[in-house]
């Protein structure tokens, strides 16, 4: 019996490439491109972007970005001939909805809330309990905070637009500093902001519509010093004669049982 | 093809030595070929061998992380990789019998090798699909030993190194392996259309001495 018959001959010409995309369901890619401040670092698997970090938060260097990116997802990580489908004009528009996230190292929870942050319109923030609510955790405040600080893609799915009830900004991936960075790029009037919470207000309202909104909304944003009256919150909003404005869609707290009146907002 | 096999392993170690995510896409080059077509001549199904090769992979990745360079320059690297092809098609088909106790999958002719019918030559491809069939009616340690031998092209000291057996016995694998796909093969030509089924008796396929 010889090795060169027929039958190993048609065994040897079984042997078969693997098909071409299969590397890809292993491997991640990256690229680097401009972002809102500086350069991002994104990788993408074969289901959607899973890694973004700033040029700053990696010293502005490849094997830095790689050892992060090893260290979180313990995968292959290669670079890529062009960033993926639809990343330049998100960072254009700072809509990123349509974009494909691969967040299989999240959990359940965190994609909830990684998700509900993605649908906040550039330029507006939201509070944390926000949040907590629209996932229909409302006690869950806390575990907001931490699911966004492990976001694994920043900028993208905006996490910095997730401020506290106090006005102030908030933890953040790459560090405060950053997160006002992106907001006031964004111009979100952080200083309105900051004097409503601290005069106590969470909402502002308009007498001639009815309708009560987020501080930053631009409907809110519109409303003249003359008619804009601030809510602690929607339940007394609503004790008041206002409707929550559709577009930005504040919800109550079903924990509030403050019956407050409306107060002209300070100038 | 010894020399050059030899080549491409250096050539291997030391991308991985310098850099390991460089040298990963260096070693998946270097081996898909091997590594897919061990697969799919093990479990027979197209889609099941892109899971098992992909897994495989990665998982060769996650241990290289791991490795000190001195390790990875006395590794072997197509005996190792196919060590962990094994252990995930071991631990698949453990899985896959807990989850539906079904038998019929492994029976069940294959239909899904879709790049046989596209781009390989028809007559190679109609020899294939029979082949393949007769390869999975082997006892396994043979399947193993025929399919690393022949198919992947795997030296018989890398063979014996995978399945932990000495040379003789993975000889004797590769030789009844091959002595019952002969036979498979006599019968399915004497029998026109009837399945391909064994002629010998059972003390053909255990084997005695």
């Amino acid at each position: 019996m010889t090795d060169n018959d027929l039958l190993t001959t048609e065994l040897a010409a079984m042997a078969t490439d693997a098909p071409a995309e299969l590397l890809d369901r292993v491997a991640a890619r990256w690229v680097r491109v401009p972002g809102p401040l500086g350069d991002l670092y994104v990788a993408s698997t074969d289901l959607g972007i899973s890694f973004v970090r700033t040029d700053t938060a990696v010293q502005d260097e490849d094997a830095a970005f790689a050892a992060s990116f090893r260290k979180r997802f313990a995968r292959p990580l290669l670079p890529a001939t062009r960033p993926p489908a639809g990343l330049g004009p998100a960072l254009r528009t700072g809509r990123a909805g349509a974009l494909r996230f691969d967040l299989r190292g999240s959990t359940e929870f965190e994609q909830a809330v990684l998700r509900t942050a993605l649908a906040i319109p550039k330029g507006q923030v939201r509070p944390y309990s926000w949040i907590a609510r629209q996932i229909g955790r409302p006690r869950a405040v806390r575990a907001v905070g931490s699911a966004l600080a492990r976001n694994p893609v920043p900028v993208l799915i905006p996490c910095h637009r997730v401020t506290r009830s106090d006005g102030t900004i908030g933890d953040y991936v790459f560090g405060s500093e950053m997160k006002e960075s992106l907001l006031r790029a964004e111009r979100v009037n952080l200083e309105e902001v900051r004097a409503l919470a601290r005069a106590g207000f969470h909402y502002v309202g308009s007498d001639t519509t009815g309708i009560v909104c987020f501080p930053t909304c631009p409907h809110g944003r519109r409303i003249t010093a003359a008619h804009r009256h601030g809510f602690r919150s929607i339940e007394a909003a609503e004790a008041a004669g206002y409707r929550p404005c559709q577009y930005c869609r504040p919800v109550r707290e079903h924990t509030d049982t403050d019956r407050e009146v409306a107060d002209a907002v300070p100038e | 093809m010894g020399v050059a096999t030899l080549d491409a392993d250096d050539r291997v170690r030391h991308a991985l030595v310098a850099d390991l995510d460089g040298g990963f896409a260096v070693l998946y080059e270097a081996y898909q070929r091997l590594v897919f077509s061990t697969a799919l001549r093990l479990c027979g199904r197209w889609a099941d061998a892109e899971d098992l090769t992909a897994e495989a992979f990665l998982r060769s990745y996650r241990a290289l992380a791991a490795y000190e360079p001195a390790r990875i320059r006395s590794l072997q690297p197509r005996a190792w990789l196919v060590t962990i092809l094994l252990n995930v098609w071991r631990n698949s088909r453990r899985t896959a019998a807990r989850r539906t106790q079904s038998v019929q999958l492994e029976a069940a002719p294959d239909p899904a090798d879709p790049r046989e019918d596209v781009e390989h030559a028809v007559q190679l491809s109609e020899t294939g699909r029979e082949l393949a069939g007769m390869l999975r009616q082997l006892p396994e340690q043979q399947r193993i030993a025929v399919v690393l031998r022949h198919v992947a092209d795997l030296p018989i000291t890398e063979i014996a190194s995978v399945l932990r057996s000495p040379e003789g016995t993975v000889k004797s694998h590769i030789s009844r392996g091959l002595q019952r796909l002969r036979e498979l093969q006599a019968a399915a030509e004497g029998g026109a259309h009837k399945p391909a089924r064994g002629t010998a008796g059972p003390a053909n396929s255990r084997g005695g001495a």
